[in-house]
């Protein structure tokens, strides 16, 4: 009944709207006017809203971006981070100088050009110097950008990681991450889904020694300025671990291991302060659509000093142990 | 118009004769007056180009429909998360229990609403219409090279649409994996509910819609390049001409690889094969799939993926080119380095697709060598803007509709296309990678620009399409309404992607740091909604013009194309004569003449001493 008299509301409501549009008609064709005399009034009127959408869309641009600096991420915590930053930050820089120039020039022709009868246009089919000047500087501009990109990229993603780094598996599944610590070999135990089991959920092989001292947790804790590298892993589907404060990010794919490294230099305590914010904590979040209820996926992380890193490890069982019981 | 028209033609086109009878002068003098007058030959299965145009286009808007009130749903549940609303339980029914949407539905609304746009609107609406109608006409030949295969390619189109439209109402709900579809999520029902029929349903309508693409894009170019019309050289088509055919190829290139990529998907689904699937442990087991790659589906995905963006933007691109020229009453400026930077985007287009895979755990190197190419694009498409503002520069602008959305694609191809810089720079995707950022700029530069080029079209060539003229004034409304309403939406989401929120989240409750998003969320959807009203406009404009609107005159825009010798009733044939011949290039606005016409037709001669401006 409903959705049949929300058809009719509407069936009724476009008829009424058509009849209108018919009487408008009906009324034009009683004193017509000169069609183009008509385009050419609505042309100057246009015109006029072009230039206003101009301002309209800067003002929007920069209020939006203004009431919203307090929102955007902290300053990163992790040292690759800072760098993409810094980066990120030239790169707006260099897109913001052309996004105005170019709206600009666009609007403003749009304006000052306007149809004027009796004119004609400018006969102006091609230009081989500009059209070399402007193919020349943004090319020479890319080529910048993209020199710049690929040294960071390079020092982020290229480098092996260091040999004191940390090695911490993270493994996903629908809708949880764990992280493995490697224990003090730092050296991960061979692990296997044909493994898994309710009381192995990683398939960890009990068989493989250096699985021994390795540590399970739910909890991700880091030490302070201490590499670490990310070893990622999937029960299920693709997921994608997101440390959007460290500016990390890398999916965990089943059938295969990913990697990340990256030193956090700013402990939870500090991030506090810098963001005035005395509930802050870091997270790892999901970012790669995994299911209904990806948007919950999530892991506590948590940076500290290596005495309180250390305090906590102590705490935590071992794989060999947890099995054993 | 031509004198020498009747005396040259006969003679000029014995060398076609012999190449494409079909359409041979000879078999249109003995056929060619028998006009198809059932109302099923005329209006339904109807091998008249200009008709399946109009047949796609008008598909395309009910797809086009559908998938815009999705996204004003799933605006809803993202502006105001858990607030109950009575449209939602009116439309929705068991999917929005108590007037809220489930999460299962968000995610199978977001799958279909990227698919129908991309796919159904963005490539079937766009290219099925605009290549349809113009191809034949702006080179001057009677119809496509096969009316039937183009017959084909429509109701290919329309049968895979209507299961895209089915597929929302099985049981376990639409497709849910994203519009991309990445396994192992949409390969095992077990991780989804809309991993079972419906994705079955998905993959059944993709596959053939491919069909319907590739038919299309055979005819279009087997068209171009054989049925030109006396005269009509390579460089004397029009921009719109170029970017259909380049974008036809990039079509036949990709999209076979696409249905490989779905096939070995089906298998997978349905066979128990390993190709995307490997080391899986799932509801209390392990599966038995082994030695398999979810990383190689996406390459094969994008390897289709990312010709498809150009697939769906260089006809926009083309579309806009001859609606600038001709409103501007001036030259497209640079037309040489137009075509060039065609070709080099469709040529480029096929090796950056690892740009979408930054982070998938490929090689770090490879990736390098895919920020590089990525970038090198900007170049041919900095060219494009700038020979668009040559070309506004002392022009001498009608701000029709059409032109006005024109400028519309221009705006917003400046506006993604550089925070695609940002997106291609592979460390900075580390931190942006899935955020909204991206969702901020593929709507920009190719959902806004491609969809404000498939309205400058509709504006400018409904006449040609229905011998009658859009209502202007509901026109303006319609634009205005819209471009304000894109900026709104998409400008705040690069700002919420800097803070890191991902995209397909159902909301954001579970994570504190971005609760102060929501004002920000609900003036986007506040947008979104303002936007779908307005399109509201122009449907209403489109519908009541066909019956009510305005008689067209034979060239309303004062064109120098070839489609506006036509007679404005549709004929099939479309000249009721022989074809035209054509003398000079596409865009002889404003030349200095001394006469008072500020255009020149292609149709007439050069002068003696005039030099055609194209310099062929």
């Amino acid at each position: 009944m409903t959705t049949f008299l929300v058809g009719l509301v509407i069936i009724l409501v476009v008829i009424i709207v058509a009849r209108i549009m018919r009487i408008l008609e009906l009324t034009e064709e009683l004193c017509p006017q000169d069609d183009a005399q008509e385009q050419q009034k609505e042309n100057n009127w246009n015109a006029k809203i072009l230039l206003a959408f101009l301002v309209l869309m800067f003002s929007y641009v920069a209020y939006e971006s203004f009431n919203y600096i307090k929102f955007l991420l902290p300053v990163s915590a992790s040292k690759e981070g800072v760098i993409s930053d810094k980066m990120l930050w030239i790169n707006f820089g260099v897109i913001g100088i052309v996004f105005v120039f170019t709206q600009i020039l666009l609007f403003w022709f749009g304006y000052s050009y306007v149809y004027k009868k009796g004119k004609k246009a400018f006969f102006f089919t091609h230009n081989n110097k500009l059209e070399f000047y402007w193919t020349l500087i943004p090319t020479i501009v890319l080529l910048g950008l993209i020199g710049y990109g690929l040294k960071v990229w390079n020092d982020i993603m290229l480098k092996p990681a260091p040999d004191n780094a940390k090695v911490i598996e993270i493994y996903a599944r629908q809708f949880d991450f764990t992280a493995r610590y490697a224990g003090n070999d730092n050296k991960l135990g061979y692990a296997y889904y044909k493994l898994i089991d309710g009381t192995n959920r990683l398939g960890v092989d009990a068989t493989d020694v250096t699985s021994h001292d390795d540590i399970l947790s739910t909890e991700l804790h880091l030490p302070v300025n201490q590499p670490i590298l990310l070893k990622m892993r999937s029960q299920d589907v693709i997921h994608s671990a997101y440390l959007p404060e460290f500016r990390v990010q890398m999916n965990n794919v089943p059938g295969m291991t990913t990697q990340f490294c990256f030193t956090p230099t700013i402990t939870t305590e500090e991030m506090q302060k810098i963001t005035k914010n005395p509930k802050f904590e870091y997270i790892m979040i999901c970012n790669k659509i995994c299911g209904a209820a990806h948007f919950t996926m999530k892991m506590h992380v948590v940076v500290e000093t290596p005495e309180q890193y250390n305090e906590w490890l102590s705490k935590q069982q071992t794989f060999i142990a947890s099995m054993t019981k | 118009m031509n004198p020498h028209q009747d005396a040259t033609s006969g003679h000029e086109h014995d060398h076609n004769d012999q190449e494409v009878n079909h359409w041979s002068e000879a078999w249109w003098k003995h056929h060619g007056t028998h006009q198809p007058h059932s109302f099923w030959t005329k209006y339904v299965f109807s091998q008249d180009h200009k008709m399946i145009s109009k047949q796609f286009l008008i598909t395309a808007i009910v797809m086009g429909v559908v998938a815009m009130s999705l996204s004003t749903f799933f605006r809803l549940q993202l502006g105001f998360p858990g607030q109950s609303f009575k449209i939602l339980e009116f439309f929705l029914g068991k999917w929005a229990p108590d007037g809220v949407m489930s999460p299962d539905f968000y995610l199978s609304a977001i799958t279909i609403h990227g698919t129908i746009m991309v796919f159904f609107v963005l490539t079937g609406g766009l290219s099925g219409t605009f290549s349809n109608l113009l191809i034949p006409l702006q080179v001057g030949a009677r119809d496509m090279a096969s009316g039937f295969l183009n017959m084909l390619s429509y109701w290919f189109f329309l049968v895979s649409s209507i299961i895209m439209l089915l597929s929302l109402f099985v049981e376990g709900g639409a497709a849910s994996s994203g519009w991309t579809v990445y396994p192992p999520l949409s390969a095992l029902p077990q991780a989804i509910s809309g991993s079972g029929l419906g994705m079955t349903l998905w993959l059944v309508s993709m596959v053939l819609f491919i069909v319907s693409a590739l038919l299309g894009g055979i005819n279009y170019v087997t068209t171009v390049f054989n049925l030109r019309t006396a005269g009509m050289t390579m460089w004397r088509l029009p921009l719109t001409v170029w970017s259909f055919t380049v974008t036809a190829i990039l079509g036949i290139l990709s999209f076979p690889v696409l249905v490989g990529c779905m096939l070995l998907l089906i298998f997978d689904r349905g066979l128990g094969t390993s190709f995307y699937l490997s080391d899986i442990y799932m509801g209390g087991q392990a599966l038995h799939y082994s030695g398999g790659s979810p990383i190689l589906f996406q390459h094969l995905f994008w390897f289709l993926g990312h010709p498809e963006v150009y697939i769906v933007l260089l006809p926009a691109l083309g579309l806009t080119s001859e609606v600038i020229s001709t409103n501007a009453r001036k030259p497209i400026f640079g037309y040489k380095a137009m075509v060039y930077s065609i070709l080099c985007i469709g040529f480029l287009s096929f090796i950056v697709w690892g740009h979408h895979m930054f982070i998938t755990g490929m090689s770090p190197f490879l990736g390098s060598v895919f920020v590089f190419t990525t970038l090198l694009i900007a170049i041919p498409s900095a060219v494009k803007v700038f020979a668009y503002l040559a070309t506004l520069w002392k022009a001498n602008i009608q701000l029709t509709p059409a032109m006005l959305c024109a400028i519309g694609v221009v705006s917003f191809f400046i506006s993604g296309g550089i925070t695609g810089l940002i997106l291609a720079n592979s460390a900075l995707d580390i931190n942006l990678h899935d955020t909204y950022f991206v969702v901020a700029h593929f709507h920009i530069v190719m959902g806004s620009s491609a969809i404000f080029g498939m309205f400058a079209g509709v504006y400018h060539w409904f006449p040609k399409m229905f011998g009658k003229m859009m209502n202007r004034k509901l026109g303006y409304a319609h634009f205005w309404l819209t471009i304000i309403s894109v900026y709104g939406v998409f400008f705040p989401m690069h700002l919420i992607g800097l803070s890191g929120v991902p995209r397909r989240y159902y909301n954001n409750e579970s994570f504190a740091i971005f609760d102060q998003l929501n004002g920000v969320n609900a003036v986007i959807s506040l947008f979104a909604f303002l936007g779908a009203i307005a399109q509201f406009i122009f449907i209403f404009n489109f519908f009541y013009s066909i019956f009510r609107g305005k008689k067209a005159t034979q060239n309303p825009w004062k064109s120098t194309t070839l489609e506006w010798t036509t007679p404005v009733e549709a004929y099939h044939g479309n000249w009721t004569g022989a074809i035209p011949e054509v003398h000079r290039w596409p865009y002889d606005y404003g030349k200095p003449n001394g006469k008072e016409e500020d255009f020149i037709p292609q149709t007439l001669p050069l002068e003696e001493g005039e030099v055609d401006a194209g310099g062929h």
